[in-house]
């Protein structure tokens, strides 16, 4: 950005202040080659301005909260050894911050039949705050086609959570981790 | 010519005007907006005291909030430690009732909004906070049947119209308690079950007047909120909603490098959950383990969310329900206090132990290990001006 006085001087010179009226005589004797200089110089800076004026329009509209590339954030994933597909939704659509809520995890096998009579066990926490889950999560209830209900989860920080589930059924034991940014 | 000197003049304008507007990123200015106090929601029904919003039953209960005679020698009351004028706490790093406790008073503006009470949580809902230190030695010193008895005899009638009938005494010894000394819990132990029970009820019923007339304690509005209304709404900042240069810095601060927010969350600065923070013991004091023996205390009360004290269904009792028992980091793990008005209530942490604003900022900075368990926070590197500016923030949420 330029001071008032290097912006005159760098830019308006030669129409600027009390040579205005000399101006064309000034013109004359330089000749056409050096007044061109001048109009490329100007048209540079002009430039120059134009492209810190489209930069700076677009930095200070752009939304300045682009999140560096964080965790998988993915909602319906195979299990670790790929035992199931394990997807989940919260109850009330979206997950809150600070309020008990509970979630509908569904269990499919790998051919996509209901993985009924799972035992599964939560856990999880803030990787980068040294600490678990501030709730002890627990299945209570089985919905059918795979679905059971699991309540008590709580997200009491903003950041970057994980939810554990360890499944077991018939088809065996696996699990699968999940991310939850708020 | 002339054209291309207005487009460059445009242009400068446009880059003064921009580097001039904002102080803040669209995810500071979310951030911000979730602080703000108009995001508070309104207080929640309370299930398990069908009282919580009967105004008889909160006017009764200010009523014996300040009434000395709700201790063993006449001298203490809610009041004592949560002063009226003092936001309701009484300036002291360990409360002093009867006797000198191991823990700091909590200030009561929107203590109703709290899922757990006590620093440590030890107790699961307001009306069963509140009937804690009438037993407790060191604070009111009193027991359950002579609360009872005291009752009858001096607010008798405004108890039964809220309440119902007070229960027989007859043959209710004047001094008994599961709590109490040797020869309170003997005269507990000899009475019926009928009777215990009743007297319980009687008990309890002066927590769910308490509670109920410590639901109208809220926070009130402050410098931070009317500066982060303006900012959310876009109007210009009057008066003292203007942030000076190094309150910004340190709101940029709280909301970002310093990650207070991560816990101090919410338009009550926090999160409601219990955090190890390598706060150090205090040298005279009995050893405090925090969270971790909190959670049997709480399981054992008789007037927890599960017992028969409570009104309303089970499903209000979530929290009790799904509460983590054992976990390594519940060790020396303490409530994240609300930072309203903070500023202006020194000293600081569950027992006192700093005193101004200035060493608790520096104690985050350093983030010592713990005595026992594992510190959640890790050193930051803040120069002097950026720990007065997040001082000087603090201080916009007390005035």
């Amino acid at each position: 950005m330029l001071g008032k006085q290097a912006f005159l001087r760098h830019s308006v010179f030669p129409q600027a202040g009390g040579t205005r009226s000399t101006r064309p005589s000034v013109i004359r004797r330089r000749g056409t080659g050096l007044a061109s200089i001048w109009r490329y110089l100007l048209a540079g800076l002009g430039l120059a301005a134009l492209l810190v004026g489209v930069l700076a329009v677009v930095y200070l509209t752009a939304p300045q909260s682009a999140q560096l590339a964080g965790p998988d954030l993915s909602r319906t994933k195979k299990t670790d050894n790929g035992l199931y597909m394990a997807s989940f939704v919260p109850e009330r659509g979206v997950v809150r911050q600070g309020e008990l809520e509970s979630w509908l995890l569904t269990l499919k096998t790998k051919t996509g039949a209901s993985v009924e009579r799972a035992a599964i066990a939560i856990s999880g926490g803030m990787p980068q705050h040294n600490h678990g889950l501030p709730t002890s999560p627990q299945v209570t209830d089985y919905l059918g086609d795979g679905r059971y209900r699991i309540e008590g989860l709580k997200f009491t920080m903003s950041g970057w959570w994980q939810v554990r589930f360890a499944i077991s059924s018939g088809a065996g034991s696996d699990t699968v981790l999940f991310n939850v940014v708020l | 010519m002339k054209r291309l000197f207005c487009f460059l003049a445009l242009m400068v304008a446009v880059i003064l005007v921009g580097c001039g507007k904002s102080d803040f990123s669209d995810a500071e200015r979310k951030t911000i907006a979730s602080l703000a106090l108009n995001t508070l929601p309104s207080l929640k029904p309370d299930t398990t005291n069908r009282f919580a919003d009967v105004p008889a039953a909160a006017a009764l209960g200010s009523t014996l909030f300040f009434d000395l005679g709700m201790s063993r020698d006449g001298t203490v009351s809610c009041s004592t430690c949560h002063k009226i004028d003092r936001q309701f706490q009484d300036d002291l790093p360990q409360a002093l009732g009867v006797g000198r406790t191991n823990r700091r008073t909590m200030p009561l503006a929107g203590v109703a909004h709290d899922p757990w009470f006590f620093w440590d949580g030890r107790r699961d809902s307001l009306w069963a906070q509140a009937l804690t230190p009438l037993e407790n030695p060191l604070e009111q010193a009193g027991n359950r049947t002579a609360y009872a008895h005291y009752i009858k005899a001096r607010f008798g009638e405004r108890y039964e119209r809220i309440f119902g009938p007070l229960p027989d005494f007859a043959g209710i010894p004047l001094n008994a308690s599961p709590l109490g000394n040797d020869a309170e819990r003997a005269a507990w132990n000899a009475m019926s079950d009928a009777q215990r029970d009743a007297i319980n009820r009687v008990f309890a019923n002066i927590g769910k007047a308490i509670a109920a007339f410590e639901r109208s304690i809220e926070p009130a509005q402050t410098r931070f909120d009317r500066f982060a209304l303006d900012l959310a709404t876009g109007a210009e900042p009057k008066s003292d909603a203007v942030f000076t240069r190094e309150e910004i810095l340190g709101l940029k601060l709280f909301i970002g490098k310093a990650n207070c927010v991560t816990c101090h969350n919410g338009p009550r600065f926090t999160d409601n959950g219990f955090h190890n923070t390598g706060v150090p013991p205090v040298a005279d004091l009995p050893p405090d383990r925090g969270r971790v023996d909190a959670v049997a205390q709480v399981e054992a009360d008789p007037f927890n969310c599960f017992g028969a004290y409570r009104d309303g269904d089970v499903s209000a009792c979530g929290e009790l329900r799904f509460m983590v028992k054992d976990a390594p980091e519940l060790v020396r793990a303490y409530k994240t206090p609300s930072l309203r008005g903070a500023a202006t209530r020194p000293p600081y942490m569950h027992a006192g132990q700093f005193s101004s604003l200035d060493e608790v900022v520096a104690h985050y900075a350093k983030a010592a290990a713990s005595v026992r368990g594992t510190t959640e926070i890790h050193p930051l590197q803040l120069s002097d001006r950026e720990r007065a500016a997040l001082v000087a923030f603090l201080k916009t949420l007390s005035e």
